[in-house]
């Protein structure tokens, strides 16, 4: 069967050119890169290249930093915990903002330094899904060491106003950190223009490997390493670099954002398409408004449509999308972004998001559009509460 | 911890062949009419059941012939994930041809070995076994229907566990006669506990009435109190000097209340004593560890260390959280 990838919130398949780009570093170029003979000194151009690459990718200044490491998760512990030891245990800095929307490794590194005696806010959306800057400053006291707020949401492709938030962090002289793993190949991303004190993020998002992943800390913000050990990374980071994870994901960004236009576009046109096509589908809803989302992104809630069972018959088709219904998963809350729109329990348990890339044609929209509509007719007969 | 833990994720391939099958072709969907049950002979019964902390809701068709009680057709309607609708499918089939009487008697695992393509292989993985569970429910509430009765009267005793069926007495006797002293060994013994998981403690995928960890607290609490039934309780307590006070508050911490709470990876420390000028004496406690935040910390744990203060030290104890 011909499969249709629509996940690509969750990860992307590798683009050809950053495999090609990759494929040297494991049986030729397999140097360490802090070996002193010929097999490091080969292999150190590359790195810089990657630099080259990643530091331009979002508009980073040379003076900044952005430290290789294995993945988002990793630069947001290094970020949450770091903020921890430097400031929050031994300071009169005793609070964190974040929202109710960020990754669960946001939420529980936040959850763990509860533990230890810091005090967190987990800001709400409002009723469309969004975080704002005025919430943001209303949660901000003198005892706020940290705001944590991703770019853009992984479930609803709801873009955050990072920048109108960066310069509440500004005013208040509170550090930023952004979770931009949903933003970086979906939308610009530049640091020059939005102050922003930590960003992570993570080459599977972009077409590129799994297992590596970036943390920007502008110039002269501090930060302690999370994994102590040789100098990597000027000592930031230990650990032998993945040489070919970080010559990957350095080639991952430059086609990320050479293909920013083409996002803009043709991913965006397609996505409206498909949106269109279910919002002609009775008693649906699209969680937020369309022209704030990532041009990828698409999640529908729709009524009497169990969201597990529509992903199962689109999984029998081919299909790939993923659902946010708490019937999926062994916690009992639902999505915090239906009920923070105030959809009702039954809508909690429907949603679906479909998650595009530049991968994606136009016939597997078309595929998807006609067995979307013949799964929610199935489910829609057999379903109580449709 | 197992290699496949490690890996996690699985969910979609533990399903039996049986339920795959039921989820894409359900064989007893759709709604029975008034029509039908009188082109057949029978009486019509619809039940309906939904669990909303769940999200699921099921209805159930019977056409029952009032002679001789029997089910003569079953159908069903759901909005549930697969394991729902395949469990429900299955439930309505297993009612054909039965009474209601023998009907009212399939359980939730009675419909998840009957899913099985392999006697020994569970049909659904673990945090599926719930699933099953409204299917049962509903032909408990279409019999009371059926009967005209209230389905109170069909419930069985206090169900801990839907999952697995144990009930409230159940788990009391087997901590009683086995003296067991922490969940998973609750849980190897009766099966509670495992399978969704929600019956643990608060917090997991369903709300439940009984939870494991307070059933344990409260059965060992009085397993102590009928072991040291002579235990003589310093009646002036409140009088003592606060390094006594706080010396026996803590002896009974440690012997009594750490030990419990550290098997969940929390702990408690003790913040301050207070004797009231009525004689009360307020013992003011800090959560550590995974105690700190968890839901049930505030009513049913502290109750716990409360009781346990009462009986180990002084009845005039109140336990205060800060």
């Amino acid at each position: 069967m011909e499969r249709i990838y629509l996940d690509n919130n969750a990860t992307t398949i590798v683009d050809p050119a950053v495999r090609d780009a990759l494929d040297p570093f494991y049986c030729h170029m397999y140097g360490n890169p802090n070996s002193l003979h010929s097999y490091g000194i080969e292999v150190r151009p590359y790195l810089h290249q990657a630099m080259e690459q990643l530091y331009a990718g979002i508009g980073a200044r040379d003076e900044d930093d952005i430290i290789i490491n294995s993945c988002a998760t990793e630069g947001n512990n290094t970020v949450i915990l770091g903020i921890y030891f430097n400031l929050l245990k031994d300071t009169r800095k005793k609070h964190i903002v974040t929202t109710q929307l960020e990754h669960p490794c946001i939420r529980e590194s936040c959850r763990f330094l509860e533990q230890h005696g810091v005090k967190v806010t987990y800001l709400a959306p409002d009723r469309d899904g969004m975080i704002t800057a005025q919430m943001v400053k209303e949660a901000i006291t003198d005892q706020t060491a940290l705001v944590s707020v991703m770019w853009a949401n992984n479930e609803t492709g709801l873009i955050l106003p990072i920048k109108k938030i960066s310069e509440v962090c500004r005013d208040k002289g509170v550090y930023l950190h952004t979770d931009a793993v949903q933003a970086i190949g979906k939308l610009k991303v530049d640091l020059s223009d939005v102050h922003v004190d930590y960003m992570t993020f993570s080459a599977h998002k972009f077409h590129g490997p799994k297992g590596i992943g970036g943390l920007y800390i502008r110039n002269g913000v501090s930060l302690p390493p999370l994994l102590h050990g040789g100098e990597q990374m000027g000592g930031r980071r230990a650990g032998t670099v993945d040489v070919p994870g970080m010559v990957a994901m350095g080639k991952a960004m430059e086609l990320a954002n050479a293909h920013l236009a083409y996002q803009n576009t043709e991913v965006r046109r397609l996505r409206n398409k498909l949106e269109d096509a279910l919002m002609k589908i009775d008693d649906v809803l699209v969680v937020g408004k369309r022209e704030l989302r990532t041009p990828n992104t698409v999640y529908v809630s729709i009524r009497g449509v169990e969201g597990e069972a529509l992903i199962w018959d689109l999984n029998q088709n081919g299909i790939a999308a993923s659902t946010g219904s708490a019937c999926a998963s062994e916690s009992l809350e639902a999505s915090p972004i239906l009920t923070a729109i105030g959809a009702d329990k039954e809508l909690a348990h429907t949603g679906v998001r479909l998650s595009l890339s530049r991968f994606t044609t136009e016939q597997e929209i078309d595929f998807t559009i006609y067995v979307i509509s013949k799964a929610v007719s199935r489910l829609r007969k057999l379903s109580t509460s449709y | 911890m197992a290699k496949s833990d490690l890996i996690g994720g699985e969910l979609w391939e533990q399903y039996s062949k049986k339920v795959a099958d039921r989820m894409n072709n359900p064989r007893n969907f759709g709604e029975l009419t008034e029509a039908e049950a009188k082109e057949l002979g029978g009486k019509l019964v619809i039940a309906n059941e939904g669990a909303e902390s769940c999200g699921d809701t099921v209805r159930l068709f019977w056409i029952v012939d009032t002679e001789n009680h029997v089910i003569k057709k079953a159908s069903f309607k759901s909005f549930g994930c697969g394991t729902a609708i395949a469990a429900t499918d299955m439930m309505a089939e297993m009612c054909i041809g039965k009474t209601v009487d023998e009907a009212a008697k399939i359980n939730n695992l009675d419909v998840e070995h009957a899913l099985r393509d392999d006697a020994d292989v569970a049909a659904v993985p673990p945090q599926k076994m719930h699933c099953s569970v409204m299917a049962y429910e509903v032909i408990k509430r279409a019999t009371s229907i059926y009967r005209n009765v209230d389905i109170s009267t069909l419930e069985e005793a206090d169900i801990v566990c839907e999952c697995a069926r144990v009930t409230l007495q159940t788990v009391e006797d087997a901590i009683r006669i086995n003296d067991l002293k922490s969940v998973e060994e609750i849980t190897d013994y009766t099966k509670a506990g495992a399978f969704c998981k929600s019956c643990i403690h608060p917090g997991g995928h369903e709300k439940r009435e009984h939870y494991l960890v307070d059933i344990l607290a409260r059965v060992r609490t009085e397993i102590e109190r009928e072991r040291n039934p002579e235990k003589a309780l310093p009646d002036d307590f409140g009088k003592l000097s606060v390094v006594k006070q706080i010396k026996a508050i803590e002896a009974a911490l440690d012997a009594h209340v750490r030990p419990a709470l550290a098997r969940d990876g929390g702990g408690i420390e003790l913040e301050d004593v207070q004797t009231a000028d009525d004689g009360t004496v307020q013992v003011s406690l800090a959560y550590q560890g995974a105690c700190k935040g968890c839901a049930g910390s505030g009513a049913g744990t502290l109750t716990f260390v409360e009781h346990t203060l009462q009986k180990e030290v002084s009845d005039k104890i109140r336990g205060l959280v800060v």
